[in-house]
């Protein structure tokens, strides 16, 4: 028998605000427990939400980068359940009137372009953080309590795995270009809940819903939906039903195990929050986002081949990241070659970073920087081989190319009126040389070079100096 | 020190004058408090340590160095906040209400927290966790509630003004219990941050005093915008003491049969009809007019009020704060038998209530329903303030009645809310004046207003006050 | 229409609010409910067809905060009234697994 599988995904994702959504605390990520914390954060008896503004621009920059409709009229609603980490024993969030809905993602599968559509997304709270202890205790700390997320909820518009992966790494790139969110998994600034259900191909009904939470990495979810098929099918096969439930996917043998069984539909007694008026979202003020929404990466794409004529390998790897595709454009801006921006981009930054284990907003080099050193790579100032050495320095300490070079008198050589003389000097120096290369013996051109090198204390201009030795000795 | 016979002014003049410190006022009225309260039981915390504002300016700020009392729901920096709840009972916060910093800049002295029904649940003050509170009319009925405390402690002569909190008629209903007048303002008119919520859509801060002029004098410094309240309304605060001292002439006085029928004791709607022939007699316009969902705000009330509060007193968990049980096994016990031990009947009552109207299936019928026939209980007064400017009616279907007599009888209690619960529902500012006193206990007549239009109710009330002197009658509860 | 509320309602009802009467209260307060649920259920003879719902009666909309971070209190004053603490976190006993079906 054929099986048709239904996926649908609902992701969380942390806007990137200085504080809370409902409280001025700062939104800060490691900080000591319950230090980033007021009374609203606590539940405190008597105390009311605010409304940060920011969060609600944030979550209309992926409404629009999404093809979501906003709503013109939104409402946080209550959503009632008892937890140590919520510490009003409800989550403000947006259950009858969210931010937007009806929006899509394309995807790309195995060649075939589908759309996968986005069913509605809300902003909401963040609860705190339980720590559970080995002795029979846990530990909670209200630090995260608060935090905006942004919640997209996609159709259940998914067929197999490989799509649900795809709108992963889609969403990610979409959202992660609007700059709205850090979109780190291993931070949890994006998490991700799949749920899956089967049914015989031909039937039109779906089958029973599974859910799994807290995944991992995009790779667990493709992993543990494979193997939520599979055991799916073999259930029906065997005759059996599947329950509806909830599962978690266990890392170590790559199976997926029943957390618990649902008994009827949560009861979380969803009510409109009274503490907060309405908000009404004008469309001058959506117009005015949709404006200054960052190109996507898409877009992006489009310029770096077809307008600065890059390989599309060499966009590919400045597009992994909206920080390295911001800082390759604000280096272009500055006036930076694009061939060679995206060269020392993705070879000696990216490797800078890696050995460093660093981001781009951790090291003081600026896109102004590295255009100014390109250009002087460009215009034969410096050697590639200087480069690096200048390259170092700048990323370390942020010292400007130029006025390093210049104050370490790494300027290279290219003065004709010095050079040809030299290069005339060694030649009548070298008789032996001349002959070898009379013989076909390319090495002695090399050998001269590192003389004129060796003289000028490697500051020759190796392009201007070959193009010299050359023309000098075709005279003998 | 006895405030019976003082007002803002009358202490204000002998602050200024040097006739007395505020420190020794501060120290007068806690002596007195002291004394009295051992029959009235107004009080939970007295804070004999009360601070006297630095730099007394009696010219700029009237409150100056007198002391007023607040309501154990509103929460006082480094002063027990217990909203008369034994899950609150050891509950010291770190911030101050919207309402004690704008007191505090006001410099007025801040003499500690009335009992009330617990949560600010109920109308009599006896669901409270520290013990009832009694009448000073007569010390065996009930002050009303559930600022019963406030009201007992301004009638009582304990205080000359009090914050109280209305949800359902918790001002108006102990004000007209005991003879004082106070007001519940428009809901958004009086910053609700600070004030343990019940009914968040409901809830009101408002005052307690025995002559209204002081009730617009604590107005005029608790009432305005504020940043912490998204509900709170950023229209201007006008002097409401502007509105005092004028006729009623023209004024258009509707009167709702809804509030005149026999449901309302006799005796009660004699005192009433006697105000409105008085206004009658000096100029006003008096219009009878219908409330036509009258018989249906009880049950809407009771759903959204207790749907509220079943969320927001689900914090209330033994977790970060109050009272957590002792015994306990595992974290769900926490829960449940910190909640159960903690919360009284009225208030479990309350939270099943509302918990049952908002699960799974039962939402669309009771909450949703609700809230629909809220909006025709809006649409009821609009239609009347469309051709009036206020309304009048009684507060209460009867004077006070006995400790102990109908607290076993919630429906009978709910019932009684009946005429105060409407202008919570709909938004609008109401205020109890006494009307005169019935069986030798005071009755009040209610007076609503169009929201934000608080002036009118002020200058009905001030206008009452003057033909019916009912300020000079003392609480004969008092009397040695 | 009257609706009968049995004792397993108001046991259902008291899960969901974390609540517990013993079995000689639940009888008596299952009473009480019945009487007070059916008071509430008056509302179904208003005819709301077509009514909007007024959920709250604020005279303003859309009220934002700006995005800056400020610090409000210690972490010492608002740890002050936790009843179980440890090493700056609030303690309770271990939490078994997230139930979020209630």
């Amino acid at each position: 028998m054929n099986f048709k599988s239904t996926i649908g995904l609902e992701v969380h994702f942390e806007l990137k605000t200085k504080s809370k959504i409902f409280s001025p605390s700062p939104v800060t990520y490691g900080a000591k427990p319950n230090t980033a914390t007021n009374v609203i954060d606590w539940g405190m008896p008597g105390v009311l939400p605010t409304v940060n503004k920011d969060v609600y621009r944030l979550g209309i920059m992926v409404a629009l980068a999404t093809h979501s409709h906003v709503l013109p009229t939104t409402h946080f609603d209550r959503k009632n359940y008892f937890y140590p980490d919520n510490p009003k024993a409800y989550q403000i969030t947006q259950f009858f009137q969210p931010l937007a809905r009806d929006g899509y993602v394309e995807i790309e599968v195995h060649g075939k372009k589908k759309r996968i559509g986005i069913h509605e997304m809300h902003i909401e709270e963040d609860a705190g953080k339980n720590t559970h202890g080995t002795n029979g205790y846990s530990y909670v700390d209200l630090n995260r309590q608060g935090v905006p997320l942004l919640e997209v909820v996609s159709e259940p518009d998914m067929e197999d795995p490989e799509e649900a992966y795809a709108y992963l790494e889609k969403l990610r790139k979409i959202v992660q270009f609007t700059g709205a969110s850090d979109v780190k998994m291993e931070e949890g600034s994006m998490r991700v809940d799949t749920n899956i259900s089967i049914r015989p191909a031909g039937q039109k009904e779906l089958g029973t819903k599974v859910e799994m939470k807290n995944l991992n990495s995009f790779e667990h979810v493709r992993l543990s939906l494979a193997y939520e098929e599979k055991r799916q099918q073999q259930v029906l096969l065997s005759g059996g039903k599947i329950q509806v439930s909830t599962r978690r996917f266990d890392e170590a043998t790559g199976k997926t195990v029943l957390e618990r069984v649902k008994e009827g539909a949560a009861d979380y007694r969803y009510f409109p929050e009274p503490d907060i008026a309405p908000d009404h979202i004008s469309q001058e003020w959506i117009d005015e986002i949709a404006a200054s929404l960052p190109k996507s990466a898409e877009e992006r794409y489009n310029d770096y081949v077809n307008k600065f004529g890059l390989k599309p390998y060499d966009a590919n790897v400045l597009l992994q990241t909206k920080e390295s595709s911001d800082f390759f454009d604000a280096a272009l801006a500055a006036g930076a070659d694009p061939q060679l921006a995206a060269n020392w981009m993705n070879t000696q930054v990216n490797g800078y970073l890696n050995d460093n284990r660093v981001s781009l907003a951790d090291v003081k080099l600026t896109p102004e920087h590295l255009a100014e050193m390109i250009d002087l790579i460009k215009d034969g100032t410096i050697s590639s081989k200087i480069a690096k050495k200048v390259f170092a320095e700048t990323i370390e300490n942020g010292t400007a190319p130029k006025k390093y070079v210049e104050e370490k008198g790494m300027v290279q050589l290219s003065d004709l009126s010095v050079l040809e003389p030299m290069v005339k000097e060694i030649v009548d120096n070298n008789p032996q040389s001349v002959e070898d290369f009379k013989n076909g013996k390319d090495r002695a051109i090399g050998f001269l070079v590192g003389q004129i090198m060796k003289q000028t204390r490697g500051k020759a201009n190796p392009k201007v100096v070959n193009k010299l030795l050359n023309q000098e000795l075709a005279k003998r | 020190m006895n405030y019976l016979n003082e007002t803002i002014d009358s202490l204000n003049k002998k602050l200024a004058g040097g006739e007395i410190t505020a420190d020794q006022l501060a120290k007068d009225t806690l002596a007195n408090i002291k004394e009295t309260d051992k029959k009235l039981n107004a009080w939970i915390t007295v804070d004999e340590d009360a601070k006297v504002a630095e730099d007394l300016d009696f010219n700029k700020n009237k409150l100056a160095g007198i002391p007023i009392a607040i309501k154990d729901n509103i929460i006082t920096d480094g002063v027990k906040t217990t909203a008369a709840s034994h899950i609150l009972d050891n509950f010291i916060p770190m911030y101050d209400a919207t309402v004690i910093t704008k007191l505090k800049e006001a410099q007025a002295t801040l003499i500690g927290k009335t009992n009330m029904d617990e949560f600010a649940m109920g109308s009599s003050t006896e669901h409270s966790y520290f013990g009832a509170t009694h009448n000073p009319w007569n010390l065996d009925k009930v002050p009303g509630g559930s600022s019963g405390g406030s009201a007992a402690a301004v009638a009582g002569g304990q205080v000359v003004a009090a914050l109280g909190s209305d949800t359902g008629g918790s001002i108006r209903q102990p004000a007209a219990f005991n003879g004082i007048f106070g007001i519940k303002p428009t809901y958004g008119r009086v910053s609700r941050w600070g004030l343990i919520a019940f009914g968040s859509s409901l809830d009101q801060i408002g005052v307690m005093s025995k002559r209204v002029k002081d009730s617009a004098e604590v107005m005029n410094v608790i009432a305005g915008g504020d940043e912490h309240d998204s509900t709170v309304s950023m229209r201007e605060v006008p002097d409401y003491t502007k509105f005092l001292g004028q006729d009623v002439k023209g004024l258009r006085v509707a009167v709702p049969k809804e509030y005149m029928s026999d449901a309302v004791d006799e005796g009660v709607r004699k005192a009433v009809q006697d105000q409105i022939d008085v206004l009658k007699e000096n100029g006003a316009i008096i219009n009878e007019v219908s409330l036509p969902h009258t018989n249906y705000v009880v049950p809407t009330y009771y759903i959204i009020a207790s749907s509220e509060a079943s969320s927001n007193l689900q914090r209330f968990d033994g977790i970060r704060y109050g009272y957590r049980a002792k015994n306990t096994k595992n974290l769900l016990d926490i829960y449940v038998k910190s909640r159960s031990e903690g919360f009284g009947t009225e208030v479990k009552r309350r939270i099943m209530l509302g918990s049952f109207a908002l699960s799974a299936g039962s939402y669309d019928k009771f909450f949703r329903q609700a809230a629909k026939v809220r909006t025709l209980i809006c649409n009821d007064f609009d239609k009347v303030f469309a051709e009036n400017d206020v309304i009048v009616g009684p507060v209460t279907t009867t004077p006070a009645f006995g400790i102990g007599t109908e607290i076993s009888d919630p429906i009978k209690m709910y019932n009684n809310d009946i005429l105060t619960i409407s202008a919570n529902l709909a938004g609008i500012p109401a205020a109890s004046v006494p009307a005169g006193l019935v069986d030798g206990m005071p009755v009040g007549l209610q007076i609503m207003a169009k929201r934000f239009d608080e002036g009118s109710i002020f200058r009905v009330a001030d206008f009452i006050e003057r033909q019916n002197k009912f300020y000079e009658k003392t609480p004969t509860g008092m009397e040695e | 229409m009257k609706i009968t509320i049995t004792e397993d309602t108001i046991r259902h009802v008291a899960e969901l609010s974390r609540l517990e009467f013993g079995d000689d209260e639940i009888g008596k307060f299952t009473q009480e409910m019945d009487s007070i649920i059916n008071m509430a259920n008056q509302l179904q003879e208003v005819d709301t067809e077509g009514v909007e719902e007024t959920v709250q009666v604020v005279d303003r909309d859309t009220v934002f905060r700006e995005d800056k971070s400020e610090h409000w209190q210690s972490k010492e004053e608002l740890m002050k009234n936790v009843p179980d603490e440890a090493n700056g976190f609030i303690k309770v006993p271990v939490i078994i697994e997230k139930d979020d079906n209630e």
